[in-house]
């Protein structure tokens, strides 16, 4: 941060001519582009020391500690890696929100990119009212996300929700989907995958991109429209889907706001719906433990770089990069 | 039939699940308290605006307070994204000084780092420095706006500016421009295609944001309106349903009217321009 208050150039030390002239010569603007990268990178500095690295530390050490929010800074005890003991050993909350999280990601993740992709292949033609569509399908990513959308949702899944109205159409009669342990889960996933225009529209990028001669060339040595799209779409697309998978996993072990809404901020029904950062948030804002919270966030770090890293690991063996090839 | 006509047949299908929550949300918010009960159909039979009239009234604080408050938040950080991020994306973009790679590297970082790692040393931080629950309380959400904390935008405008001719940088220098000339008058005037997605997407996303408004907010009067919202879920009575979902509906307009005024930008800009490369 110093350097952005330093005073303006200076000539540069050793140099031939100096003096007030060699300010504007040619010799200065290398240090002034300097001092000037550091001018237009400061608010940026800030904002990574004061709202990010010093917070990361901060909730690094508060969590080895009883930090609880209520009492005096003077107050917080170390106590060394109980708070990670409790986690692993005593606290089954934790164990249950990891096991709710990792299945909501292991189901909704696959089955939205899957809609994504079907229905970006049905819109990779060009007729009329395309774009229409395209929009339309988008719209519930916009907004998917809000409160609004979720109370809709969870409604639409109540014991008189419009969706067993549906069923009783057809003769089914229905639960009360978001009131059942068994269920309430399943709605929230049902939820994440009707938000599948996001990816949808990066999905319909990477298609304009495959070359049409690949499927001329498949189809004249006889290959019909499934062996096309295992020969040729799939493994074109694989930069496309390796790059929605990676989005859409750490988005999807991100989900709060449904979760919340659903359960009113407890996790319920039994606990079905207690995703790892509702659990944080139950942990650090309802109970105060805020020592706790911020252990639990930092395995949550440490599981989300994994992830990463696993996911980058394994695309080594399936993504096919067309033109790292050819070079 | 043509395979162009069951392809545009299996899209409609899909499109009526698709858009049916979105209308039921419509229909049942001008349904009357006795219709949501037994009129199960899409559409009301009678229009009645009954609805939002009682949610706007509903809590002791009125619905235009807290849509006066998110519009208040979601403006100011589009203001503090589109100045702050443009202002490092230049410099990573167009500027050589000491250890901008590390830096850069460091910036990519923290795109990928989840906000709900910080909330609580944050909150413990805002909280010593008397920000949460203080004059305005709105500060422990919008200072790290206006010091580009959104990686997202730095990102974005950095790949737009790289496509901009370094010609035209070079054209000024030779004028004697100094960096903060050629940021003002050739950087800022020809990044306003950036500048306008990334006004955009910090509106809407600040508009449905949740978690840190819920976290930082506390008195009623502060409310933005998804904090609000949830409100209507302590009174889970079949009354509260009807007034719910309308204030739930006029929540979404603003979005709504985002997307019909800039739908190709939204559809095409920012969900592609990551693979762009």
């Amino acid at each position: 941060m110093a350097i952005s208050t330093a005073p303006p150039a200076a000539p540069p030390a050793g140099s031939a001519s100096p003096g007030p002239a060699s300010r504007r010569g040619r010799g200065g603007p290398r240090r002034r582009e300097n001092i000037a990268g550091y001018v237009f990178l400061s608010p940026w500095l800030l904002g990574l020391m004061g709202i990010t690295a010093v917070p990361m530390l901060l909730s690094l050490y508060l969590s080895f500690t009883n930090y609880d929010a209520l009492s005096d800074f003077s107050a917080v005890e170390w106590i060394g890696l109980d708070n990670y003991r409790e986690m692993f050993t005593a606290d089954a909350s934790f164990w249950h929100a990891v096991r709710v999280t990792v299945t909501f990601a292991l189901v909704a993740v696959p089955l939205k990119l899957a809609a994504a992709l079907g229905v970006a292949l049905l819109l990779n033609r060009a007729f009329r009212g395309v774009g229409l569509f395209r929009g339309l399908f988008y719209l519930p990513s916009l907004l998917g996300g809000s409160v609004a959308l979720a109370i809709v949702w969870v409604n639409m899944f109540n014991r008189d929700g419009a969706f067993n109205s549906l069923l009783g159409l057809f003769g089914i009669e229905g639960a009360p989907w978001v009131n059942d342990p068994r269920f309430a889960l399943e709605t929230l996933m049902a939820l994440a995958i009707w938000q599948f225009g996001a990816p949808m529209v990066i999905f319909l990028a990477g298609l304009k991109q495959i070359p049409v001669e690949l499927y001329e060339a498949a189809s004249v040595d006889g290959a019909g429209p499934w062996r096309q799209f295992r020969a040729v779409t799939l493994p074109m697309l694989s930069p496309v889907i390796f790059f929605n998978l990676v989005l859409e996993t750490i988005n999807g072990f991100q989900g709060f706001t449904s979760a919340f809404v659903l359960s009113n901020g407890t996790g319920g029904p039994v606990d079905s719906t207690l995703m790892y950062t509702l659990n944080l948030y139950i942990k650090g804002f309802t109970e105060l433990r805020m020592g706790y919270a911020s252990a639990l966030a930092w395995v949550f770090l440490v599981a989300i770089a994994l992830i990463t890293v696993v996911l980058f690991s394994t695309g080594r063996f399936w993504v096919h990069y067309a033109d790292g090839e050819d070079r | 039939m043509s395979r162009r006509f069951w392809r545009v047949v299996v899209l409609v299908l899909i499109l009526a699940v698709v858009l049916y929550p979105l209308l039921w949300m419509l229909g049942t918010s001008f349904k009357s308290r006795e219709e949501i009960a037994t009129n199960i159909g899409l559409w009301p039979e009678v229009f009645t605006p009954a609805n939002f009239r009682e949610g706007w009234q509903n809590f002791d604080v009125s619905f235009g307070r807290f849509f006066a408050n998110s519009a208040m938040v979601a403006l100011l950080t589009v203001v503090g994204n589109a100045i702050s991020c443009l202002l490092a994306a230049y410099a990573f973009a167009r500027l050589r000084f000491r250890l901008r790679k590390v830096w850069f590297a460091v910036m990519i970082g923290t795109l990928l780092l989840p906000g709900h790692v910080l909330i609580i040393p944050q909150y413990v931080l805002f909280k010593q420095l008397g920000w949460v629950g203080g004059d305005w309380p709105y500060l422990p959400l919008l200072v790290p706006q206006f010091l580009a904390t959104e990686a997202f935008f730095v990102f974005l405008m950095v790949q737009f500016m790289r496509g901009i001719p370094y010609e035209l940088d070079e054209a000024a220098k030779i004028d004697g421009a100094s960096p903060y000339t050629v940021f003002a008058h050739v950087i800022v005037p020809l990044s306003r295609p950036a500048l306008v997605t990334t006004a955009i997407f910090s509106f809407i996303w600040t508009w449905n944001d949740f978690f840190r408004q819920l976290v930082f907010l506390s008195d009623l009067q502060d409310y933005t309106v998804p904090v609000a919202l949830t409100l209507f879920i302590d009174s889970t009575s079949e009354s509260a349903v009807g007034p719910m979902f309308a204030m739930s509906l006029l929540s979404l307009v603003p979005v709504f009217l985002f997307f019909v005024a800039f739908q190709r930008l939204l559809v095409e800009g920012i969900n592609t321009s990551g693979i762009k490369g």
